[in-house]
């Protein structure tokens, strides 16, 4: 067996492991020192000798060096309850114990004392399985400052005295929120990246679409855990028609829609009719718009009305001046560029996206619509100089310049 | 990342003790599928009919020729598939290590090509390389 063998196990089992030992030992810090000493025992013994039962030497291993950790901290004593406690646990766990288990360690990864880069790290090393190697590829940072934030994070969370359960009903919905947003997070560093030379990193949002097919299937009765992975499959699911061969990004309504990935289509589809039983929240209703340009044979036959209202009631729900933005570029499909052009110049007047390049890009391009030309391309070079993206800069110049 | 498809081949002995012990082997697969799904890499499974009762179209000839029963003389015939979307190769045949079956099944894992891949390119046809594609 080799170390993608070895990693391979690892990424099936770390969750359980990792939950199990918490549980426990009652110390999240420790489980986990445990189980990275575990793999990295895995990964010098394998290749010399393969176990038969692979994912039950890492349990047993984990659990051997987390004894072995607590024994160096425990009074003698107390060594004696230890080893009661040891029996216990090589009982075959019970499969609804080891749910609430991972699901703690979801809501423990993703606890508000961590700090949301911590909350990100936690998340993919404990319950995604990656190695810190991975976590620094995917969001371009050293391979240091990924260990340091892990190892911070697991500080903060034995100083704050953080238990391992399941959040109290009264702050179950909110903390569920919090494990959603960090998903949404990494979901959002694979669909738009925020920095490097691609605009697309499908290995990334392939982690989030994961942990939240892992959620889903541990909260089913959550609608917005179905809204954010019917969010997820239906924006990726434009992926393949996203960029060009040469990788500069494609417009929606330029994109060749046969290469869209119809079985992640439908797979939000149907995460959506799960999020819709009790009302669509922020994820649901933005899943809903996705949905509604996924089943769309072409921007044209596109039901912009449908998107209006949906953009209404997400601004209601979860306000935001990039949700107004975006309300305004459905209502210029719908009804046109003029009542459009009302919206963008009231976000303007109120001055709530400061800065932003987004503001004069649709500003400009409706205004262009309205043969406004001379004001269109002002916008427009505005527009190209607040950006930084250099892909996105020289399509706003060029659309600039051809408004003479 | 990507999808690989972890085939269930079996003999005419591999499923008869395949038959035979159905009820159990039916409750452990539910188990397996239900692990697949809370680790977030399920994406389909099905399970064929008898091979006996299928037809094989063939298309040697000018017309296609249609004929009852199993194709050719295959001793692992193909019963079933899992679909999943996992992080690697290695995941994938972990995943296939796992699923629940008789002595003398086979599974054969497969990787699903990308949409912007054809089976030439990744067989390495050297077309690509020729500048022609």
């Amino acid at each position: 067996m080799g170390t993608a063998d070895v990693e391979a196990v690892w990424r099936i089992e770390s969750a359980r492991i990792v939950a199990a030992l918490t549980r426990f030992t009652g110390d999240f810090g420790l489980a986990e020192d445990a189980a990275q000493e575990a793999v990295a025992e895995a990964l010098v013994s394998w290749p010399l000798a393969a176990p038969a039962n692979p994912a039950g030497w890492l349990m047993a291993t984990a659990r051997r060096r987390a004894i072995d950790a607590i024994r160096r901290r425990t009074a003698l004593q107390d060594r004696y309850a230890l080893l009661a406690a040891d029996a216990a646990v090589d009982e075959e766990p019970d499969p609804d114990r080891i749910d609430d288990d991972i699901l703690a360690l979801m809501f423990i990864s993703c606890h508000p004392v961590l700090s949301p880069e911590a909350r990100v790290a936690l998340t993919l090393r404990v319950v995604g399985g990656l190695s810190s190697e991975e976590i620094a590829r995917a969001f371009l940072v050293p391979v240091p400052t990924v260990q340091a934030r892990i190892t911070r994070g697991k500080k903060t969370i034995a100083a704050a005295g953080v238990p391992f359960e399941l959040p109290p009903a009264a702050e179950r919905r909110e903390r569920l929120g919090g494990v959603l947003s960090v998903i949404y997070v990494i979901f959002s560093e694979g669909s738009t990246a925020t920095s490097g030379d691609r605009l697309l990193r499908p290995e990334v949002a392939y982690e989030a679409i994961r942990l939240a097919r892992t959620l889903a299937a541990l909260q089913p009765a959550e609608p917005e855990v179905h809204g954010l992975l019917a969010l997820c499959e239906l924006t990726a699911a434009r992926f393949p028609a996203r960029t060009a061969a040469d990788g500069s990004p494609v417009l929606l309504e330029d994109q060749d829609r046969r290469r869209w990935d119809f079985s992640a289509i439908r797979r939000g589809l149907a995460a959506l009719a799960k999020a819709s039983t009790r009302g669509l929240g922020p994820y649901g209703l933005q899943a809903a718009i996705a949905a509604t340009h996924a089943s769309a044979l072409s921007v044209e036959a596109t039901d912009w009305d449908r998107i209006v209202v949906l953009y209404e009631a997400l601004g209601r729900v979860a306000p935001s001046p990039v949700v107004e933005l975006n309300r305004a570029v459905a209502v210029a499909m719908a009804s046109g560029p003029a009542q459009a052009l009302a919206i963008v110049d009231e976000l303007i007047a109120s001055d709530r996206l400061p800065g932003s390049h987004l503001v004069p890009t649709v500003r400009g391009e409706l205004l262009a619509r309205l043969g406004r030309r001379p004001e269109a391309r002002a916008e427009l070079e505005l527009a190209a100089r607040l950006c930084a993206n250099q892909r996105e800069r020289s399509v706003l110049l060029r659309k600039a310049a051809t408004l003479g | 990342m990507a999808k690989y498809m972890l085939i269930m081949r079996g003999t005419d002995e591999s499923n008869a003790a395949l038959l035979a012990g159905f009820e159990e082997l039916a409750a452990s697969t539910y188990k397996y599928i239900e692990d697949l799904v809370k680790a977030g890499v399920f994406v389909a499974a099905e399970g064929l009919d008898d091979a006996r009762q299928g037809v094989v179209v063939d298309f040697s000839g000018e017309t296609p020729v249609v004929t009852d029963g199993p194709y050719g003389e295959t001793k692992e015939l193909f019963g079933g598939y899992f679909l999943l979307d996992v992080a690697s190769k290695q995941e994938a045949v972990e995943w296939a290590k796992r699923i629940p079956t008789v002595t003398g099944a086979k599974i054969e894992v497969r990787r699903v090509a990308g949409d912007d891949e054809t089976p030439l390119e990744t067989a390495g046809s050297g077309l690509e390389s020729n500048g022609q594609i």
